[in-house]
């Protein structure tokens, strides 16, 4: 393989990025033809963190596969146990109480703000900005000890079981959540001043890596990625899951498909999770936290498919059941695998140091893109 | 459009089309014969416009393979699912990367972990799998003493 990678043809140069290397965010290799500072071609090579998750959960119970999925995209793993729980109860017909509706939601929204935090510093840093990632860190740190105190891990969180949630919140859960909107909705603005703003920011990702709408559809993206490019691809829209039908927050749109665009959309989408929080936190109804479930689910011989909005993108969960207590094949949608898939597209043409831009901006997690 | 709009639209399309009961969308069983004439009728038929592919895999069922398209219309918002059966000792179908580009690599995806040979696909290489590995890890016959993960 890296024979055929050193040799160079009319004068280019092949180099190798990763899967060693902070800017591909984890062990992601890319093979990058360059033709003096400009990108010909780019080669994504995965498999460093492969552990065919898939596989593993043939072997798993319709009680444990959930928690393999916090593994993937471990910046959304609440969303993806979340999606993994649905599942089993739409292929049950389990009605869950309302009160462990709220607090998924709730939950969902905070790992989403959680992980956009994390976004934000780590795409600033690849563009050469340092501080940035350690404002970042600071609010992150908040929503991280939310998550501790109540579901006991900072990043798996494991939070998920098939009609409910595990355990109750924290009793200082609501103050402390509203404790964080309060002081994140004063720091956000910070983040405005210190970057959005700013003009050599602005440089650097206004009209570079430009993805058109027709083409973020052709190479399956979703999420904020392909929201920026005028995509309508919420799923909390259009197929309302628990109780985002009753909810009132905006789909993010943006029309350019650059990288600003996209910057943006994360950037007000953090403004729309924040709204979500805020009209549910005070009205979480009491009760029950978990629908009565038999001990050994066993999911009737069909196809299950359920997707879910992530902080990433759509994250699909494709099960065949034979009627057994163990999926007899199991498919992730990943949204990251899609995203990353557009990566040559987009920056062809593009300066080296621009493709590092524009990878940040497509917000990737190698784990979720391996699986 | 509806369950049975999409039925009776799919049906003048191609008559050799199957339908299956049940399951949340629209199941089609196509042959794998001409199936990237089928795809390119989903994608530009108005009415239809299935312009996203939003999960492309494969099921092995011992006896044959099946391959699975989720299609869905960013327009209409409707979802269809199309299921090519194949033979197990030779699985070919033509790509439809030309079509919906993500299928570039979920086509890799499912040619490493189940042997689905991708006619006409212009990049048919491994891509999550070391170049030298053996075998088909997501077939069910699989099985591999040193690195196999049982729990």
């Amino acid at each position: 393989m890296f024979e055929e990678v050193a040799s160079t043809e009319q004068g280019d140069l092949v180099i190798n990025i990763g899967p060693q290397h902070p800017a591909t965010h984890g062990v992601l290799h890319l093979v990058i033809t360059l033709n003096g500072e400009t990108v010909k071609k780019v080669e994504p090579h995965l498999g460093y963190i492969h552990r065919s998750i898939e596989k593993m959960c043939e072997s798993l119970s319709y009680r444990q596969f959930i928690y393999v999925t916090s593994r993937m995209d471990y910046l959304s793993s609440h969303i993806n146990n979340h999606g993994c729980a649905m599942l089993v109860e739409k292929a049950l017909q389990i009605e869950i109480p309302s009160r462990a509706q709220y607090i998924r939601v709730i939950m969902d929204e905070l790992t989403r703000l959680a992980s956009h935090q994390l976004w934000w510093g780590a795409m600033a840093m690849d563009i050469g900005a340092l501080t940035p990632f350690f404002l970042a860190f600071r609010e992150r740190e908040m929503i991280t000890d939310i998550m501790e105190e109540t579901c006991g891990a900072r990043l798996t969180m494991n939070y998920m079981v098939p009609g409910g949630i595990m355990y109750d919140i924290h009793p200082d859960f609501c103050k402390k959540v509203k404790e964080f909107i309060k002081h994140f909705r004063s720091k956000i603005d910070e983040y405005d001043e210190l970057l959005t703003g700013n003009i050599i920011f602005q440089n650097r990702m206004k009209g570079i890596g430009i993805l058109s709408k027709e083409d973020a559809i052709s190479y399956g993206c979703s999420g904020p990625t392909a929201r920026a490019s005028g995509v309508s691809c919420d799923v909390r829209k259009i197929y309302p899951y628990e109780i985002y039908d009753q909810l009132k927050f905006d789909e993010v749109l943006a029309t350019e498909g650059d990288s600003f665009a996209r910057y943006q959309v994360r950037l007000v989408e953090m403004h729309q999770s924040m709204n979500i929080i805020e009209q549910l936190i005070d009205n979480i109804p009491e009760g029950e936290i978990q629908a009565k479930t038999k001990a050994v689910l066993k999911l009737p011989k069909g196809e299950f498919y359920t997707r879910i909005e992530t902080a990433r993108g759509e994250f699909g969960i494709y099960i065949v059941s034979e009627g057994g207590t163990t999926p007899y094949r199991i498919k992730f949608r990943s949204p990251g695998f899609s995203n990353l898939s557009a990566l040559d597209h987009i920056v062809r043409g593009h300066k080296i140091g621009d493709m590092v831009a524009i990878m940040g901006t497509l917000d990737l997690v190698i784990p979720d893109i391996d699986r | 459009m509806t369950r049975e709009e999409l039925q009776a639209a799919l049906t003048e399309l191609q008559s050799s089309l199957t339908f299956e009961e049940g399951g949340e969308w629209l199941n089609i069983n196509a042959p794998a014969e001409n199936f990237h004439e089928l795809a390119l009728k989903l994608r530009h038929t108005s009415g239809l416009y299935f312009d996203y592919l939003f999960c492309q895999t494969c099921v092995d069922w011992k006896t044959h393979l099946t391959m699975v398209y989720h299609l869905t219309s960013m327009t209409h918002r409707h979802n269809i699912v199309v299921k090519i059966k194949l033979d197990r000792n030779n699985p070919e179908v033509t790509t439809v990367c030309d079509i919906w580009r993500t299928a570039e690599f979920h086509e890799r995806e499912v040619y490493e972990l189940f042997g689905v040979n991708f006619l006409n696909h212009p990049d048919l290489r491994k891509l999550i799998l070391p170049d030298d590995w053996i075998g088909y890890p997501l077939r069910k016959d699989y099985d591999d003493p040193v690195n196999m993960i049982k729990l």
